[in-house]
């Protein structure tokens, strides 16, 4: 490349990498370290007690329903945004970060109310038999509502840069709608559909203020994995603490990792040029 | 057919009765999922009067709580604006090998919970972590204390201003920066003259996102602040520690006021995309920064 002509990177690497090495790697450096130096025999007992199985599962399954019912509203979302034009769509657009903007203690104490057998959704839902505050139901919902805004954001954008013309020349050759959705659309959209899924679900494994709140955190039945670093580390188990939080930084990385994949590829193809 | 050369071409999903059927069940699932969730803090909040409402709001420990909450914002949001900017400026100004790594570095707190984050603190400056010896002996107290709560805020944030600013200046390239300083300009004026117009609105649209989150943690500060009432209690802490108190309208009275800077802050979103913040999108939150520079951005 070039020579550099211009001034100041000694000063903002410098900045850069003060902040980044103080605030990001030292304190999860620190973490890694802790969990290590229990030794693989009790690392591996405490991560594998049936109390943190049973916590991975909880957590695992939920954060799944949770996007696969953000995969259909996300997408319902985004094409009706996108595609429509109808009184309030801009208010819709809008109002469809608020999961972002609201704090999740917030939407902890609003989902709960809403849902509690007393509550507004809570009377329709235990007339028909439902109960969902104190029950995986509700963590579902709490990680549906915190990890929204994913899937819309994502397929948004590639929704907005789709090409008329091959929609056009699949009608013309007499496609139905259904088939142009599943052949020609979904296709395009499906990277960015993968994207957004992997960063609900990577979201809703870490979710925790807004799950506490509605989830009755029942050992075994409604503890997510959050939750029990948390318990063991008000029991001033902090090796426990140390092992459960680790399992959660290597999903992390690991969610991390499969996101980037998906992204990459998903702006190979959209990215004209 | 094809007689008017304005005319859209046909898409599908045009057909009235799936089109308003489908906005229809959009629109009452928003009601449902989103605004049925902001409507009941209101309602709560007022259930026992506006009287009570004031008093909840007014009460020593719920101050308390918001000074905190602001005093943290005040000091984690310019740190972190200052590290944003910075972080912007060498990568995308210049060319330097881990640049990528470094990226990909600084967006790791997005992917991990806040509760991961939380602990790895404690394990940092907690009695039992690498400096809790340390600290005890000099006396000095960075968990259970202010630091504690805006280091968590730091590391929750550390993404939020960069990756704003990478993708706009990076589509902005270096061309105006490289004729500024070669005209005689200092670094210092370069950047305020030539580079801060260009990104003014993208910078502010960050800073109101991490002044949100800021305002807004809750799990990475439970863990860090000891939760003690009337003195390490941030808003979100209070709003736990008064809803599980059985106070849950003064739980959603203080609620109230978080609410409503979520929707100023939707507002100033909004106001700030207009004017093309924003926009020089990635696909999504996460994730490779460096070839998705969208073409079409207008370039000053």
């Amino acid at each position: 490349m070039a020579r550099r002509i211009l001034p100041g990177l000694p000063l903002t690497l410098g900045i850069t990498l003060v902040y980044v090495a103080v605030i990001v790697v030292l304190p999860l450096g620190a973490l890694i370290f802790k969990a290590a130096s229990l030794g693989p025999g009790d690392y591996w007992t405490i991560v594998s007690s049936d109390r943190a199985v049973a916590s991975y599962r909880v957590t695992l399954l939920c954060a799944a329903a949770a996007t696969a019912f953000n995969l259909v509203f996300g997408m319902a979302l985004a094409w009706v945004i996108v595609r429509y034009r109808f009184p309030g769509r801009r208010i819709i657009d809008a109002l469809v970060d608020l999961p972002f903007a609201l704090p999740t203690a917030v939407a902890g104490i609003a989902l709960t109310t809403l849902f509690a057998s007393n509550g507004w959704f809570g009377i329709a839902l235990s007339s028909l038999g439902i109960k969902v505050a104190y029950t995986p139901l509700g963590i579902i919902i709490a990680m549906a509502f915190t990890s929204l805004p994913f899937i819309v954001r994502t397929v948004q954008p590639v929704l907005e840069e789709l090409d008329g013309a091959l929609e056009e020349a699949a009608q013309t050759l007499g496609a139905s709608d259904g088939e142009i959705f599943a052949k020609v659309l979904l296709p395009q959209l499906f990277p960015a559909i993968l994207a957004g899924l992997s960063l609900s679900f990577a979201r809703s494994l870490g979710e925790f203020g807004a799950i506490i709140f509605i989830a009755g955190n029942q050992p075994y039945e409604t503890e997510i994995t959050a939750l029990l670093a948390f318990i063991r580390l008000e029991e001033y188990d902090y090796p426990a603490s140390a092992a459960i939080a680790s399992v959660m930084l290597m999903a992390a990385f690991l969610m991390l990792a499969i996101t980037n994949i998906l992204q990459t590829r998903a702006l190979r193809y959209t990215v004209k040029g | 057919m094809t007689n008017k050369k304005t005319r859209r071409p046909p898409r599908i999903g045009e057909k009235p009765i799936f089109r308003n059927s489908l906005i229809a069940i959009v629109l009452l699932l928003v009601a449902l999922v989103i605004v049925a969730p902001l409507a009941i803090i209101g309602v709560q909040a007022f259930s026992k009067g506006a009287a009570f409402f004031a008093k909840s709001i007014t009460d020593r420990d719920t101050v308390h709580a918001i000074w905190m909450t602001a005093l943290t914002a005040l000091i984690a949001v310019p740190i972190n604006t200052i590290f944003g900017v910075a972080a912007a400026w060498a990568i995308t100004k210049f060319d330097f090998p881990g640049r990528r790594l470094l990226l990909v570095v600084i967006e790791i707190p997005f992917s991990v919970s806040p509760i991961v984050a939380g602990v790895a603190y404690l394990f940092v400056y907690g009695l039992q972590g690498l400096f809790g010896e340390t600290l005890q002996s000099a006396d000095m107290k960075i968990l259970f204390a202010l630091p504690g709560i805006v280091l968590a805020s730091l590391f929750v944030t550390a993404p939020f201003v960069a990756r704003e600013l990478i993708p706009l200046m990076q589509a902005q390239g270096r061309d105006l920066e490289e004729a500024a300083t070669s005209l005689g300009a200092s670094g210092w004026r370069t950047f305020f003259s030539v580079t801060l117009p260009n990104i003014k609105w993208a910078l502010l649209y960050g800073v109101i996102l991490c002044n949100s989150r800021v305002m807004g943690e809750f799990g990475a500060v439970s863990v860090v602040s000891g939760n003690i009432r009337g003195q390490t209690n941030t808003l979100p802490l209070h709003i736990e520690l008064l809803y599980h108190d059985y106070n849950a309208v003064g739980a959603f009275a203080a609620a109230s006021i978080l609410a409503s800077l979520a929707i100023v802050t939707l507002i100033a979103k909004v106001a700030l995309e207009r004017r093309g913040a924003g926009r020089v999108r990635r696909p999504a939150l996460a994730g490779p920064t460096l070839e998705t520079t969208e073409p079409g951005i207008s370039k000053p």
